[in-house]
């Protein structure tokens, strides 16, 4: 009985330990380290995976009826501190242009106006934050495809990087995309929200909207879209924002 | 030891039966091979993971503890549940971040997602869940329940033959947690993901919409919680060395009881 009754006592013991252990175990398992590279390969992994699995598939899109009577902005709602965006905004943006350049063969500048030009998408697509609230918008705007096709991306360019003007403390926030997600057909380079012009609080002039991502890759203000063979060597090297500063995933799928 | 014996409520062990010509030894415990060896690893390699999975899931809840129903749902729209702040000790990790949380979260969701798939498929293959989870018409009457209900409430647990096998709310818990709210969690899981939403537009649709996935997702992690109080606390009061070891080496000693007579004869 004693020998059970301290078996016992052991056995509680070694409950309440492995608690304790776990939380300050997994808190110091999620500093850099090797274990940390291990968790970050097994969370990457859902990249190949849902490459594979998502194909072309396109987002649902959804009627009018199921929209979100307020669409909560949300990451930086204004641009501060970027005199080149703030004297373009004084005038509706009307001699605005957005720069395509990197690994391309003809760099563009785009008004605002050839953007409005071209063939248009319109769709009514959930909006899913990270934090895990969502939000139903209607984004029309010209696929990003055809521009790219009008640019001419060189054989070695792998990534789309997206420059904005907004910015947290000092770092400008930028994003980026691989090919196939570029060229999908719902990735669209939007100036009209629910069928105004965009507002400055959900990214005016133009927003990249990646439907198949979370929220924090459907970069604001863009300013600039720049073709590169590598993220390395840009700002963080994650290929973000949001990657940089946090260590949210690149991809962006889950 | 395992087969499809008629199931023996508490009191028919009290009933008269066969003495055997030989007196047992009634100091001499009785052993059976409780738990097979695919049962004892998917346990605590579950145990393992879910612990992640709660935890890294509750600090993932902080950054919008709000739930909703349908499609949509932001903080102009109306939750129909708001959550509290998760402490720092319920939490991976313990100070927030999102994106730690969602890294531990996402990284240990293969491990938790196929060892349920495959402890699932290994136990339809060797007759697990057929044999020993699956609730008899007649253990499902509402007598048959009531008694069970009353002899848990009682503190009254099997004893001999019939602590070999689960009880009928036994059967019930298990088969709630392996074949209801593990592969719901899964699947909610699975219709919050952006790009799998574009590839299985049905998923989130079958549970009404991506918002009503979350709250599904949250309300099953509430399942097994409540479900590991119970479990913890039917460990302890059935005696925890006992229960523990029959989970670590499959060795399960039969409480002696009226019915130790009969477990011994068979």
């Amino acid at each position: 009985m004693t020998d059970q009754f301290s078996r016992r006592r052991l056995l509680s013991a070694g409950a309440l330990g492995t608690g304790g252990l776990l939380l300050s175990g997994c808190d110091r398992l999620s500093q850099p380290g090797p274990f940390r590279s291990v968790l970050e390969a097994a969370a990457d992994a859902h990249y190949g995976v849902q490459r594979g699995i998502a194909g072309d598939a396109l987002a649902a899109e959804f009627a009018v009826s199921q929209m979100s009577p307020v669409f909560r902005a949300n990451g930086n709602t204004n641009v501060k501190g970027h005199a080149e965006w703030s004297g373009h905004g004084a005038d509706q943006f009307a001699r605005w242009a957005l720069k395509i350049d990197g690994l391309v063969l003809r760099p563009l500048d785009l008004p605002l106006d050839a953007l409005r030009a071209m063939p248009q998408r319109a769709q009514i697509t959930r909006h899913d934050c990270v934090e895990g609230w969502s939000a139903i918008g209607k984004w029309q705007g010209p696929q990003l495809g055809p521009i790219l096709k009008m640019a001419g991306l060189l054989p070695s360019a792998r990534y789309i990087v997206f420059h904005c003007a907004d910015r947290f403390g000092s770092t400008p926030y930028y994003e980026s995309l691989d090919l196939i997600e570029a060229h999908h057909p719902q990735t669209i380079l939007a100036w009209a929200m629910n069928d105004k012009p965009l507002p400055v609080a959900h990214g005016a002039p133009i927003r990249l909207r990646a439907e198949r991502q979370l929220g924090y890759k459907h970069a604001k203000y863009v300013m600039r879209i720049e073709a590169r063979s590598s993220l390395a060597g840009l700002y963080g090297g994650k290929g973000g924002y949001w990657e940089d500063a946090r260590g949210y995933q690149w991809w962006a799928g889950i | 030891m395992r087969g499809d014996l008629p199931s023996a409520d508490f009191t028919a062990s009290l009933a008269p039966m066969d003495i055997p010509e030989a007196p047992l030894q009634v100091s001499q415990p009785v052993m059976v091979k409780r738990h097979r060896l695919s049962t004892r690893l998917w346990h605590w390699l579950n145990a393992a993971v879910v612990a992640i999975m709660l935890m890294s899931g509750l600090m993932i809840s902080n950054a919008h503890p709000r739930l909703y129903w349908g499609h949509i749902g932001a903080n102009p729209d109306k939750a129909w549940l708001e959550l509290p702040q998760f402490p720092g000790w319920a939490t991976i990790p313990s100070t927030y971040s999102l994106a730690d949380a969602r890294l531990w979260h996402i990284a240990i969701a293969w491990i938790f997602g196929a060892a349920i798939a495959v402890y699932l498929a290994w136990s339809m293959v060797n007759g697990h869940l057929w044999r020993d989870l699956r609730p008899r018409l007649a253990e499902l009457s509402p007598a048959h329940l009531w008694q069970d209900i009353k002899a848990h409430a009682a503190l009254r647990f099997p004893t001999g033959e019939a602590a070999a096998r689960y009880n009928v709310l036994q059967k019930l818990a298990y088969c709630g947690v392996l074949l209801v709210l593990l592969p719901l969690l899964v699947l909610t899981g699975m219709a919050m993901a952006p790009a799998l939403n574009a590839a299985f537009p049905w998923l989130p649709e079958i549970f009404g919409g991506r918002q009503s996935a979350r709250s599904i997702h949250f309300i099953c992690a509430t399942g097994i919680v409540l479900f590991f109080i119970v479990h913890i606390t039917m460990v302890v009061l059935a005696g925890p060395v006992n229960e523990v070891r029959s989970m670590v080496t499959g060795w399960f000693r039969l409480p002696p009881g009226p019915a130790e007579k009969e477990a011994a004869h068979d």
